[in-house]
């Protein structure tokens, strides 16, 4: 008779022991099934749509969700097919994602980290969504990628415009089409310098936060090597609303560019208020007083009114570019003639972006011959492609972020409707924004399939 | 010099926010006892009747302009305002021009209407509740409100702007001796503050020299002795948040120009109008004017460079940093009466 070693200490112990490994979320554990987290094993394939429905982003949210719904038609067949009949390649042919028809699922961001990672651990564990993407904020883009990549899933991000996403947060489960900080800084910077001289001053109001630290950093660094010199720089808080005590010291301050550090509704308070503090008629060291807005995006444009006129920023895609640029930017006036038609009006960037990171991985699917995340990352990486509306572009394998043309935009003086806000002044060549994978720190690390 | 005149001035426009809609809050809780949370709100919707009475007068019919392609290379399709029509295109575009102090008129029946209905269909119910209730049904009240705005108007913010004739700025520094150019101080924001103290003035001319303000007053002072002597004044009070709801939507209508409004922006104001409420006294109308105008100045030179450059973090924290020291100092807050919110 053996003599049992059973004892109070050691059942509490397994016990757990066993607790904790019920507790990990089912994201996180293996599955003796699958190789790959959510292996579409049905007639359907679902992606999730993580974008802003609620919060101050709504407005981006909703085009972007409009794009992600004709990205979807066109995959699976429908509508007149859009960019998928200028993309160079033709791997993709109306019959869904590897013969499984595309179904999608939608979360709201709220614009909040912690919401964000909410809704697509929900879609990733509930309906079992097999690559996510979406958001309007770089803070979402930095948590959600991370999330993606504990999971086993692939995150293609929507619109994230700073350094970090494909930097010092880079992950190998990520992918970014739009571009970056870095980018606007290298595109604007020679345009400023040709437009309103090399001897310039400037001073810089930024945003408090992650996006506001790098975008500032890019065009300090950029204009700096232009020969401008940088006054001052002061962060603004991300809630303010009234930018007046910011903007009135600025005329008296030796500078003679602002450049506002700002995005969404921060944008457009302290551009109104610039505005009218008189800045745009101003004089200072015997030259015009200039504004400079880094980032424009024309949903968000459309609450400055009038006072966007003249004012110079960059962006990663435009309505027009097709016919200001001509044939390299084919697949633009496909997607806008697709998108106008269904809706009414001229898609944004952030709907342009997610169209094209949706049929960017349902291609890499295809080409892969598979839904696991690794065989769709090294499909994508150091992967060529034309015919999606920016010209030739690199999805680089060091960092995973998109290399393509620049544009240089300007609010229109004259604008013949409430689209056109912007006019393209300048297309800057991807050799130009062009940079070193290194420079901003942090590991890829590795691919994680998950289950 | 001119940077600490200048930045009294960027106090002065910004305090007229917070006294105007810190005003309504006083009236209502001096008066019915209430604390309100969806005060921002209500100057969020008289932001919001400006929008709406833009749009109403840009209400439009199409024209086809064969000449001219759309985004699609369609003929152009030209919105042309019935308001041409009707009075011809310089006067209707000159009436489209002055929308925003047009709806001042659109704004005062609406935001009285709204306040009335906000106080019998809900405040009411709330009077012999502890204050945690109130603040929680109308914080909810608020959310509702904003988020009926955002679906038919949009996230994005809506610009708004001045009539053309307050575009610009005025040289203020040249006015007064000092360099052209050291102290620019835009025309629209002259106007906000001159209408801020006009309207200031009639509310406490209302109170204080017409009889139905004297007995609002009196009932601020002892509700249930006027209740004695046969007044209504349950009828008084209602009228009374009418009042408040028209004072904090007419501060929305002009701050249009200043700020383009968003369906977010009463919160933006909500948490900084109760302390300037709670800076200036419990109950004390004066007190929330005066409140209103010192934390918006001292929030202005909070902003400056010099000042961040030497206590960081100053200019997000400075309205607060105050408010404990003006209590600690003075617990009724600047003009607060012994009694208020006491028992």
């Amino acid at each position: 008779m053996s003599k049992s070693t059973l004892s109070r200490r050691g059942v509490l112990k397994s016990g757990a022991v066993a607790g904790a490994g019920l507790a990990v979320p089912t994201i996180f554990t293996g599955s003796s099934v699958s190789a790959f987290t959510n292996d579409p094993t049905g007639s359907s394939v679902t992606l999730g749509f993580n974008v802003p429905q609620t919060g101050p982003y709504a407005d981006e949210g909703a085009d972007e969700l409009r794009a992600y719904e004709l990205a979807v038609e066109h995959l699976n067949g429908g509508g007149d097919g859009g960019m998928m009949n200028t993309f160079s390649s033709k791997a993709l042919e109306g019959a869904g994602i590897l013969g499984k028809k595309v179904e999608f699922v939608t979360g709201d961001t709220q614009t909040k980290p912690d919401a964000a990672r909410a809704s697509a651990r929900s879609m990733i564990e509930k309906d079992g969504a097999v690559m996510i993407t979406g958001g309007s904020s770089s803070g979402v883009a930095v948590a959600v990628q991370a999330l993606c990549q504990e999971a086993g899933i692939i995150f293609m991000a929507g619109l994230t415009h700073s350094n970090d996403t494909t930097g010092k947060d880079k992950k190998a489960n990520g992918f970014r089409h739009f571009f970056n900080s870095y980018m606007s800084g290298a595109a604007l910077a020679p345009i400023l310098a040709d437009r309103y001289g090399k001897d310039r001053k400037a001073y810089h109001l930024t945003a408090d936060y992650n996006w506001g630290y790098t975008t500032e950093e890019a065009v300090r660094t950029s204009t700096e090597a232009m020969g401008w010199e940088t006054v001052a720089a002061v962060k603004t808080p991300l809630a303010q609303t009234d930018f007046s005590s910011y903007v009135a010291p600025v005329l008296n301050s030796g500078a003679d560019v602002l450049v506002l550090n700002h995005y969404g509704g921060n944008m457009v308070n302290s551009l109104t208020s610039a505005v009218q503090f008189g800045l745009r008629a101003a004089e200072a060291n015997g030259k015009n007083f200039e504004i400079v807005v880094p980032l424009y995006s024309r949903l968000m444009a459309r609450g400055a009114g009038k006072n966007v006129a003249g004012i110079f920023g960059s962006t990663n895609w435009h309505w027009s570019l097709e016919n200001v640029g001509g044939a390299k930017y084919a697949g633009t006036n496909a997607f806008v003639q697709s998108f106008g038609q269904k809706y009414g009006f001229p898609p944004s960037q952030a709907a342009h972006t997610v169209y094209c990171q949706t049929l960017l991985y349902a291609d890499a699917v295809q080409r892969a011959g598979s839904f696991n995340p690794c065989a769709v990352a090294e499909a994508l990486e150091g992967y060529e492609f034309d015919g999606l509306g920016n010209g030739p572009t690199l999805y680089r394998a060091e960092d995973h972020q998109c290399f393509k043309d620049v544009l240089v935009v300007k609010g229109k003086e004259n604008p013949e409707n409430e689209f056109d806000l912007l006019e393209i002044v300048d297309v800057t060549p991807v050799e130009q924004v062009s940079y070193d994978a290194s420079i901003f720190g942090g590991e890829l690390g590795s691919c994680n399939p998950g289950a | 010099m001119d940077q600490i005149i200048l930045q009294i001035l960027n106090g002065l426009d910004k305090g007229s926010a917070y006294a105007l809609i810190a005003l309504g809050l006083t009236l209502i809780f001096g008066t019915l006892g209430v604390v309100n949370f969806a005060h921002g709100a209500l100057f969020m919707l008289g932001a919001f009747c400006t929008v709406t009475l833009s749009r109403i007068l840009t209400l439009s019919h199409e024209v086809i302009d064969e000449s001219r392609k759309d985004f699609l290379g369609n003929p152009l399709k030209v919105d042309v305002p019935y308001i041409y029509d009707w009075f011809g295109e310089s006067t209707g575009a000159a009436i489209i021009d002055w929308a925003v102090p047009l709806s001042i008129l659109f704004a005062i029946p609406v935001m009285i209407g709204i306040g009335v209905l906000m106080e019998r269909g809900l405040v009411k119910h709330f009077y012999n509740r502890p204050h945690a209730d109130q603040i929680l049904v109308t914080f909810g009240l608020a959310i509702v409100l904003q988020e009926i705005i955002k679906y038919y108007f949009g996230a994005n913010q809506i610009p708004a702007p001045a009539p053309e004739a307050f575009v610009g700025s005025f040289d203020f520094g040249a006015a007064v001796g000092f360099d052209a150019g050291a102290i620019i101080y835009p025309y629209w924001r002259i106007v906000y503050f001159c209408f801020a103290m006009v309207l200031i003035g009639a509310v406490f001319a209302f109170l204080q020299f017409t009889t139905f303000g004297m007995v609002v007053r009196a009932g601020m002072a002892d509700r249930e002795t006027v209740g004695l002597l046969g007044i209504n004044i349950d009828r008084r009070f209602t009228i009374m948040f009418g009042i408040a709801a028209a004072v904090a939507g007419l501060a929305g209508v002009m701050y249009t120009p200043i700020n383009s409004p968003n369906y977010h922006m009463g919160m933006d104001f909500l948490v900084i109008s109760f302390v300037v409420v709670v800076v200036g006294g419990m109950g004390s109308l004066p007190g929330a004017v005066l409140a209103g105008f010192v934390l918006g100045i001292l929030e202005s030179f909070a902003s400056m460079r010099q000042v961040i450059e030497l206590l960081p973090g100053i200019n997000q924290v400075v309205i607060y940093l105050a408010a404990i020291v003006i209590l600690l100092t003075r617990p009724r807050g600047l003009l607060g009466r012994k009694g208020v919110m006491e028992d």
